[in-house]
């Protein structure tokens, strides 16, 4: 099997349920009782196993399974949570998003888990001694009906061979959970059921079973002359089947409550609609018998349907009904805001539509079909341990935790209302951003030229495709971006495992997690925020004891807080601990020579606060294992400063620390101001720029050497950008007047003395290549409209 | 030298610089431009003249004369850039001019003389003798490497 095409969307997933199962082991942390988020995490877990041995790795799906069987336990009251057991769950996630992390980089996600799975196995036998079988010994009505729909061509050939005298089973067969080759089996059961009849069905379809897509079961219609107990032993002939129930279609079946099947993805929406207060109903419309234009009818019925709701599924399938390959009848899956009684009523507006009946779609039904697989499999099953778990695909939790579901559900607060989403590969993303970039480059050439030539048209055309492209231009900058959520959401378990081995008490609040940022810095963001949130932890949250003593409550707070300004983003991590020790860090730092005794006199509190940022730097009197290992914060500083960004620390003793990171939307596309020195052409981002200036002459002042003027009742040091560049003049500039830009880095202000402004202009960003880099105050480089290279400057170099 | 690799050989570029003609491997050229407008990259060794856009790539330029200490001289009709590709950098050279490509025999190829005019004699990966004319082969790791 070809997987290697499935393993990205693999990985994503997994790392989508892992990160669904932590949150929700988070919250059951809180509401141990609510079983309606075991029903979750066991979801997750559910899926998380059938992918994971679908793709192979077998290692994740077993460990998988030994959590699901706990969760389960825990699901039907058999186990009761104790934070003890949590751990030991939280231990299994924590495996498993190694395991995940492994094979994303290319490894086989082996790992070693034997005492993780000997601990799930110990709660899941030490609690209650014998696993109870699920099913009652009812004998069950064949609701395997259920299992297979048959169209009304399979329905024919099923009636006809009854009345020819064959036999019609439905055969259910399942795998063994260890099954290696599953697509192998399901060919040999294939093998010999030919041999002997005729394969009408099977679910999943034949397709999806040579591709391993199915868990451990899967269900044929089969007509043959053999008996159903000569089929049944052929089939278990087969090695790794674990069961096979053979059961006679009853032809006189005429599914009305199963007229149409859900695969988990349907249930799936259908059951997210009902929880955002969709209604979901399935639709049986009957033509009249003397409808000539049956498709052009459909489609009426489907277009009214679609205005005001969406389409989940239909029987026939969409194409046949196109084609008219049904009798008078077809039933429509379909989720809306609207009553049944309206939708009906609108539907028979359409017309020839003789009949329409509106049934409201329980999730109950779902379960309640589970429920009847599960039985027949229990009852024909020779093995007495047949688990729940062994269920088909994807099943909603049991009736009681969905019910309880919906509160818990309904506050999600990140609900997307019936949003459609793609997954894109980042690399179509780049591309398009990419074309896009070109594209800039010639709308500023088009500019220049349309101004040169200032002919009316053109100038019209050239300023509405502007126009249009700024539109394009927010729209594919958006598409890259990606809520801080995403690097958030890892943060709650960290802070659970810190606080239990550092034996603090922390609380994490985060706020702005629906802050967007580009996904390039999303990428690089997490690690300097795993630092900083050890380091408060570690470093400025006190013991229980030591808080208690300085009059604070005893449980720490950490705030991760995100939010827009401007073309920035910024995060902060700000807690209530013990603050910078500034005596402190600014003997350590003269100690290790960062500055000198002199230096130290003059520096104020901000710069004091972020001499901790310096290289080789580390006040923790005991190195714990949380912070501290080598890695100081200056990494920290260094990976914010090259995405573009700024860090900065406010801190009071005793009262806490705010660390607060700055960050650019997006790193490719950018707002400059271009000047001129000499002939040459600069660009200083608009970002950095608080405004331009004429000065006079004799406004300049000296200060120490230092061209100052006064800004605003600041006093600003001049930059000329003339002798920093040392541009070449031919002859010195006498002039009164001074073009000056005043920019800023943090609260630092300077002004950059320059020949001229030319003007505002969105630029893209390049990179100078491998072959110059380091250049002392140039951050990049653009394309100007005239086709010359313009150079960026990094204004932050030139602040001091 | 074996018997074997006589009849391999390398195809180069020609260019000449003050009155020497040097050579590059074809396999490293992206390609020969007119001169064009160079920006100038403030802070950067002398002989690196700027960077120019080529075709939507921001290159740098390094001017040979210079790199090489030879004596400066005024871009002409004939100035060319080389585009040279060497790993992962892309560098144009600014050369007198560019109008020959040769297959040298590998075994015309000789470790270069003691003397071999004024050019630095770690930059020369060897001279090749074609006819009467003598041609110095770069050594181009060499010639990017202080900057890399």
């Amino acid at each position: 099997m070809e997987v290697n095409q499935y393993l990205e969307m693999f990985i994503e997933e997994s790392k989508d349920h892992l990160q669904a199962c932590s949150e929700h082991l988070l919250e059951l942390e809180k509401n141990p009782d609510d079983l309606a988020i075991v029903g979750e995490i066991f979801r997750s877990a559910h899926t998380l196993k059938g992918m994971s041995a679908t793709m192979g790795f077998e290692d994740l799906a077993d460990l998988t399974h030994k959590m699901e069987n706990v969760l389960d336990a825990i699901r039907n009251e058999k186990i009761h949570v104790t934070p003890e057991i949590l751990d030991v769950v939280f231990e299994s996630v924590d495996h498993l998003e190694e395991m995940v992390m492994d094979i994303a980089n290319g490894g086989d996600g082996k790992r070693d888990v034997s005492s993780t799975v000997a601990q799930l196995k110990r709660i899941e036998l030490g609690e209650y001694a014998i696993p109870e079988v699920v099913a009652t010994t009812e004998t069950p009505v064949i609701a395997v009906a259920s299992v297979l729909e048959y169209d009304s061509f399979e329905q024919t050939v099923i009636t006809q061979s009854v009345e020819q005298g064959f036999n019609a089973f439905e055969i259910s067969v399942r795998l063994r959970e260890d099954c290696l080759l599953k697509a192998a089996r399901v060919f040999m059961v294939f093998e010999a059921l030919e041999k002997d009849g005729d394969v009408i069905k099977s679910n999943p379809s034949v397709e999806k079973l040579e591709d391993e897509q199915f868990d451990q079961q899967f269900y044929v219609a089969f007509v043959t002359k053999e008996s159903a107990e000569d089929i049944q032993k052929k089939i278990m002939k087969v090695s790794e089947v674990e069961e096979v129930v053979v059961a006679t279609i009853e032809t006189t079946v005429t599914a009305v409550a199963s007229v149409l099947e859900y695969d988990s993805f349907e249930e799936t929406v259908i059951a997210q609609s009902a929880e955002q207060g969709f209604n979901a109903f399935e639709i049986s419309v009957r033509l009249r018998e003397d409808c000539l234009l049956k498709a052009a009818r459909v489609f009426m019925v489907f277009e009214i349907l679609e205005k005001d709701g969406d389409v989940i599924k239909s029987n026939p399938s969409v194409d046949k009904l196109e084609d008219e390959q049904f009798d008078q009848q077809f039933y429509v899956a379909f989720v809306t805001k609207e009553s049944a009684e309206d939708m009906q009523k609108k539907i028979m507006k359409v017309s020839e539509v003789e009949e329409v009946i509106v049934a409201t779609i329980e999730e109950k039904q779902f379960s309640e079909k589970e429920q009847a697989i599960q039985e027949v499999t229990a009852t024909a099953t020779i093995e007495p341990e047949a688990k729940p778990a062994t269920a088909p695909e994807n099943t909603t939790p049991a009736p009681k935790p969905a019910k309880a579901a919906a509160p818990a559900k309904a506050d999600k607060s990140h609900a997307p209302v019936g949003n459609k989403t793609i997954r894109v590969n980042i690399e179509r993303l780049d591309i398009l951003m990419n074309l896009f970039e070109e594209l800039v480059i010639d709308r500023g050439r088009l500019q220049s030229i349309s101004t040169e030539v200032n002919h009316g048209e053109l100038n019209e055309t050239v300023e509405r495709m502007s126009r249009v492209m700024g539109d394009l231009q927010t729209i594919i900058l958006t598409m890259r971006m990606v809520p801080v959520e995403t690097v958030f959401n890892r943060f709650p378990k960290m802070i659970r495992q810190l606080s239990r081995d550092l034996n603090k008490k922390i609380n994490l609040e985060i706020i702005g997690a629906e802050t967007e940022l580009d996904r390039t810095v999303i990428d690089e963001i997490g690690d300097p925020l795993v630092h900083l949130i050890r380091n408060s932890v570690d470093h400025g949250i006190e013991n229980p004891t030591a808080r208690l003593a300085k009059g604070k409550p005893e449980e720490g707070t950490v705030v991760l807080r995100a939010y827009h300004s401007g073309n920035y983003v910024f995060i902060e991590i700000e807690d209530d601990g013990a603050g910078i020790n500034r005596e402190k860090v600014l003997a350590k730092a003269i100690s290790k020579g960062i500055v000198t005794q002199e230096q130290s006199y003059s520096m104020s509190d901000k710069q004091i606060n972020e001499l901790i940022l310096a290289s080789g730097f580390s006040t923790a009197d005991v190195i714990s294992d949380v912070s501290g290992r080598g890695v100081g914060l200056d990494v920290v500083k260094t990976t914010i400063e090259s995405l573009g960004g700024n860090i900065s620390i406010e801190s009071t003793q005793d009262v806490g620390s705010i660390f607060s990171i700055q960050l650019p939307l997006t790193l490719s596309i950018i707002s400059v101001m271009l000047v001129e020195i000499e002939k040459e052409i600069y660009a200083i981002p608009l970002s950095s720029i608080i405004e331009t200036s004429i000065i006079r002459s004799s406004e300049i002042m000296n200060a120490h050497n230092q061209k100052v003027i006064d800004f605003r009742g600041k006093v600003v040091p001049l930059v000329f950008l003339e002798e920093i560049f040392e541009v070449p003049r031919k002859e010195p500039q006498v002039d009164e007047f001074h073009s000056v830009v005043i920019v800023r880095k943090g609260e630092k202000l300077a002004g950059l003395v320059v020949d001229s402004f030319i003007g505002q202009q969105e630029i893209v960003l390049k990179s100078l290549g491998n072959y110059l880099t380091n250049i002392f105050a140039i951050s990049g480089a653009t394309i100007l409209g005239n086709g010359k290279v313009a150079l960026i400057v990094d204004c932050n170099a030139l602040i001091k | 030298m074996t018997n074997a690799v006589e009849q391999e050989s390398i195809k180069v570029i020609v260019f000449q610089l003050a009155d020497k003609e040097y050579a590059i491997p074809v396999s490293h050229v992206q390609g020969i431009e007119k001169l064009m407008h160079i920006t100038r990259v403030p802070k950067t060794a002398k002989f690196v003249k700027g960077v120019i856009n080529l075709r939507g790539v921001v290159t740098p330029i390094v001017d040979l004369r210079e790199r090489f200490e030879l004596p400066i001289s005024e871009h002409e009709e004939t100035t060319r850039i080389i585009i040279i590709s060497l790993e992962d950098m892309e560098v144009g050279f600014v050369v007198d001019s560019a109008n020959d490509v040769l297959d040298i025999p590998a075994n015309s190829i000789e470790p270069q003389p003691e003397v071999v005019g004024s050019l630095g004699e770690e930059f020369i990966s060897g001279v090749a003798k074609i006819d009467k004319r003598l041609l110095i082969l770069l050594h181009l790791e060499k010639v990017l490497n202080p900057l890399k």
